[in-house]
């Protein structure tokens, strides 16, 4: 169909790299660690998005690939000393290929089956590597603070995470919104709508999930990578983290699951609303309550997420906001 | 009884007053004075995970506070005087979390110092924030070894670090019965009860003592039923090990429960708790490696035989006056809190400044005692700051003469409130 | 390595396979009903075993008379659980529900860790112990098991016994088909949410006289409690309680074979393994 589109994926990202310059114009580092959280929470929400929202299954444990990717650069980087840049990519490689390799068995069930299998993996994973003693075992890897004199010192290698971390935010939500608008994204929609149907209209679908699957693998093993760089340290507990992987999904469905400025939104405002809980002292103390309250209404009542009610109120929009 | 504990209160805030008048360099010429605010930064675990230690901590730190504004403030020599703030928020015991309150303490609420979290990794993840950005900064409640062996330069531990946590309860176990020789070590698979263990196994082997089991559980194991069948089998005269509060009271229980032989039982963390006594009977003999105990004696006397100044409150002054304005004992997280404030208090006043670089210099060369203990950080470059003065001590549970489970100091042998004994 | 512990663990490792059952099968009685992963039950786990606790301290009622407190608590609470989070969407996508029960576990946690905080408690009762040579069966575990298998003949008496449970067989069958034979299908969901929710809280309370507890420790069986629905099949009540014996045995005899720490690995091995394997369980889906 020929019609003119509204510029949505340029405007998107000049608005997240304006925002990303922010605290590097008024040089302000702690908005800039607030935004580091941000960028990667973003890109672990939108990277779900691809195998939840577009292609309806609910990856429970997709923090797997966030530590895995993590683990492997660091590794790498502490044994044979390879620059960060390289490690992050090639930490990120195996992670994703290891998606390929659990992707085509567990991409058969479904619905909570699914769910159910990916919690296991990401626990398996973190039990083994907790064994694992190359990887140090239940103690983790931790650098000496010297490794930071190659990138001219820690501010400088905190400056660069950061950098990194909104590069692979930006390459997510490109890849997301390229994906969304592909004969690809079609096939996926139509394989959540109903995998049979797809079948029928010449849609390989277990090509398609696997696809989807190993693609949204990479970004976060690349956020992985990049955040334990930053941290200095590497543990079973804090990469393989099953908290986080329920709350990117939080975000997800906070801000419209299905849709490209869903997670981006979604993780702003649970990012916001979390800082604001923590440091209202009259509300601290009920910060998980009130968590748990807020995102039942959510469920309940705005079931298409907040991108999704304004699309859906307004239909004028859609052709705006994806 | 209302009559009695304001009573009690007043005397601890005189004693507290008292303890913190005491203090070296109080004394100032003639100059002019000038009152400057001190904000000293950190974060607690409020909610999560580590919520009841951190909030410990944190009450100690506060405590400290109070002491040193009714001393009047840190006195330096050039007549200024130094109020200290408090600024702090709630990490929620998550460690992307310390990093970036962390940063926001430095760069936008402009800390002058920092003081850490509670617990290892929360340690490690905010020391790297405070070491990229060039702030001292105290820990307590972070006792791993390897967040003191990464290079840093301006970090500074308080607490004995773990690899020293068993090795004195292996010293205590074999002046109690020579006769002991098969050990069995057994452990919480994380970071922390594997850096302890790590050290343990070869102090015990080098004691000419057999490793007849050696093997960790997972963070999370609640039955240990099969894991101490396979013990028993070993038929160890003593078992050491642990790790955190939950695993380390069910651990106690069900040895209890299983009849176990051993004659001598050492946990991490969970013996020095109070909530401990839950586990009623099962309690009796236990011993546990603690940083601190309000029967802990380090007093002036025992600085002069070590040849070292006294520093700060007594312990009775400590407890006194804790027990006055949180209506609880302190534990040695609080103890740990309060020691950390001492330390920096005292850095400043020996470096005459709020200059990092003069107060590095200061923390390089400290050795004092102080109602915590002795103080003295490694100045080697790879383990820059860590902590090689500070004794643990061991507490263990006995009954009293009104048949009262109770924990009593037993070790080291200079310090101790009862005699150790053997488990029956 | 040593097999002189063999015989023991294996004892130890059934005995408690009874009560991890025992907890499996309220989820796996939810998930059967309604199709809803239920992600509030390690918190309600956890409550069960404060209930006993808070009795027991605060008024030094027997745990054992706690555990019928808890079970009646359990009933009120998974009714009111299902009509505020759950009711609304039963018919939606499983995410959905997923995370309405997730907002419920938040919830609790965090009202339970605000009001209990998180020092682990125990509850400190003994029943003594029968046995020796290796062998020793503790008094508070052979009760466990006792409760445990009166607990689960109690949900089948209810289940196939009863009006009520006919109607939540139905249900469960087929929603539709069930409304038209003029089976209030709200009433009987809610009540199975009840009843799942009860199961669960029982068996905490009777963890609670097992082990050392927090408010975060149901977590640690709620995954367990997947593990075994997994391995009974999801929504098969026999299934839970058999995959409840197997994980237990498991977790006893594995540990004279391998390390302790691998032990946890090699339960979520065997757990994608059956998933991919044989989805519908040892027993099969539904009973």
């Amino acid at each position: 169909m020929i019609r003119v589109r509204a510029p949505f994926l340029p405007a998107l990202l000049v608005v997240l790299a304006v925002v990303a310059a922010l605290p590097l114009a008024v040089n302000n580092n702690s908005l800039r660690e607030e935004l580091f959280l941000m960028f990667m929470l973003i890109t672990l929400a939108s990277s779900i998005n691809i195998i939840m929202g577009y292609t309806g299954y609910v990856s429970f444990g997709h923090i797997v690939f966030f530590g895995l990717g993590g683990y492997f650069a660091f590794y790498l980087m502490q044994n044979f000393n390879a620059h960060f840049l390289v490690a992050a990519l090639a930490g990120a490689i195996p992670a994703s290929a290891i998606a390929l390799v659990i992707g085509v068995p567990i991409l058969r069930l479904r619905g909570a089956y699914f769910a159910l299998a990916t919690i296991g993996i990401n626990e398996a994973m973190r039990t083994a590597i907790n064994n694992f003693e190359p990887f140090g075992g239940a103690v983790g890897m931790f650098f000496n603070f010297s490794v930071y004199d190659t990138y001219g010192g820690a501010r400088n290698a905190a400056l660069l995470a950061y950098g990194v971390m909104v590069v692979v935010a930006l390459a997510t939500v490109t890849t997301s919104y390229l994906i969304r608008r592909s004969k690809f994204g079609l096939s996926l929609m139509a394989i959540r709508e109903d995998q049979d149907v797809a079948m029928v209209v010449g849609i390989d679908p277990a090509r398609a999930k696997v696809v989807a699957y190993v693609i949204s693998s990479f970004f976060p093993a690349l956020a992985g990578a990049t955040f334990f760089f930053k941290n200095g340290i590497i543990e079973p507990g804090v990469a393989f983290d099953l908290l986080r992987s329920i709350e990117s999904l939080v975000m997800c469905v906070l801000g419209g699951t299905g849709t490209v400025a869903g997670p981006i939104v979604g993780a702003a405002l649970y990012e916001w609303l979390r800082g604001f809980l923590i440091t209202t002292p009259a509300l601290a103390n009920f910060q998980l309550f009130l968590a748990g309250l807020l995102l039942l209404v959510v469920v309940l009542f705005v079931t298409a997420g907040l991108v999704g009610w304004l699309r859906n109120r307004y239909p004028v929009l859609r052709a705006y906001i994806q | 009884m209302r009559g009695i504990t304001v009573a009690l209160a007043l005397i601890g805030l005189l004693a507290a007053a008292c303890g913190g008048t005491t203090t070296p360099g109080a004394g100032t010429s003639g100059q002019a004075t000038v009152k400057k605010d001190l904000i000293i930064g950190f974060t607690a675990s409020q909610t999560g995970a580590q919520n009841v230690a951190s909030n410990k901590q944190t009450e100690g730190i506060k405590l400290w506070v109070d002491d040193v504004t009714k001393a009047g403030g840190i006195k330096l020599k050039d007549g200024t005087i130094l109020m200290p703030q408090i600024k702090s928020y709630d990490d929620q015991s998550a460690t992307d979390r310390v990093q970036a309150l962390y940063t926001k303490l430095i760069n936008d609420d402009k800390v002058d110092f920092l003081l850490s979290p509670y617990s290892s990794g929360l340690v490690k993840a905010a020391a790297v924030v405070s070491e990229q950005n060039g702030k001292v900064m105290i820990t307590a409640g972070g006792a791993d070894d390897a967040t003191m062996e990464q290079g840093f330069r301006n970090i500074y531990q308080v607490y004995t670090p773990a690899s020293k946590y068993l090795t004195g309860a292996i010293d205590l176990m074999l002046k109690l019965d020579p006769t002991i020789k098969k050990v069995a070590i057994v452990n919480e698979k994380d970071s922390f009860s594997t850096s302890v263990v790590a050290a343990a196994k070869p102090y015990a082997e080098s004691k000419g003592l057999q490793v007849v089991v050696n093997q960790g559980y997972d963070t999370g194991t609640v039955d240990f039923g099969p894991f101490i069948n396979q013990i028993s089998a070993a038929a160890p005269d003593a078992i050491i090990g642990g790790g955190h509060l939950p695993d380390g009271t069910t651990l106690a229980k069900q040895l209890y429960e299983k009849k176990v032989s051993a004659r001598f039982v050492a946990l991490l963390v969970a013996p020095p708790e109070p909530t401990f006594a839950d586990i009623g009977e099962a309690a009796q003999f236990i011993v546990g490696p603690s940083q601190w105990e309000t029967q802990t004696k380090y007093s002036a006397e025992a600085a002069k035989t070590a040849g070292v100044p006294f520093y700060g409150p007594t312990g009775a002054d400590f407890t006194t006056a804790y027990k006055a304005k949180f209506s609880a004992p302190p534990s040695y997280h609080s103890a740990g809190g309060y020691a950390a404030g001492l330390t920096l208090q005292k850095a400043l006043e020996d470096a005459g400044s709020t200059d990092p670089e003069k107060v590095k210099t200061a923390l390089d060369k400290d050795d004092f005692m102080t109602f915590y203990g002795r103080i003295k950080f490694s100045t080697d470059p790879k383990t820059h700051g860590k902590q090689i003065a500070h004794e643990m001590v061991y507490v263990q549970w006995l009954k009293g003469s009104d048949g009262k489970l109770a924990t009593q100091i037993v070790w080291p042998a200079e310090a101790k409130s009862a005699d150790p004994q053997l488990r029956k | 390595m040593s097999v002189d512990a063999l015989v023991p663990s294996a004892i130890d490792g059934l005995m408690l396979g009874f009560v991890y059952g025992l907890a499996a099968m309220g989820l796996t009685l939810i998930f059967g009903v309604m199709r809803v992963i239920n992600l509030s039950h390690g918190p309600v786990i956890a409550l069960g075993m404060f209930v006993v606790y808070v009795l027991f301290t605060g008024a030094g009622v027997n745990p054992y008379l706690g555990l019928i407190a808890a079970a009646g608590l359990g009933i009120l609470f998974g009714v009111a659980i299902y009509f505020v989070a759950v009711d609304r969407i039963i018919n939606a996508p499983e995410l959905t529900t997923l995370l309405a029960t997730y907002s419920v576990n938040l919830m609790i946690v965090g009202v339970a860790t605000s009001v209990f905080t998180t020092t682990p408690r125990a509850v400190d009762i003994s029943l003594g112990s029968v046995g020796g040579s290796g062998v020793t069966i503790l008094g508070t575990h052979a009760v466990a098991v006792a409760i445990a298998i009166a607990g689960a003949a109690l949900l089948y008496a209810i289940l196939f016994r009863t009006r009520i449970g006919k109607s939540i067989r139905a249900v469960a069958n087929n929603r539709a088909a069930a409304e038209l034979m003029g089976i209030d299908s709200r009433r009987v969901l809610a009540l199975s949410f009840g009843i799942g929710t009860s199961l669960a809280m029982t068996s905490g309370a009777l963890l609670s006289t097992l082990f050392s507890f927090t408010p975060l420790s149901g977590a640690t069986y709620e995954v367990k409690s997947f593990v075994i629905v997994v391995l009974g099949g999801l929504g098969n009540p026999t299934g839970a309680l058999v995959g409840g014996i197997v994980l237990g045995l498991l977790e006893g005899v594995s540990t004279v074979f391998i390390p302790v720490s691998w032990v946890p690995v090699l339960e979520y091995v065997i757990f994608i393994a059956i998933l991919l394997v044989r989805p519908t369980g040892l027993l099969g889906a539904r009973a």
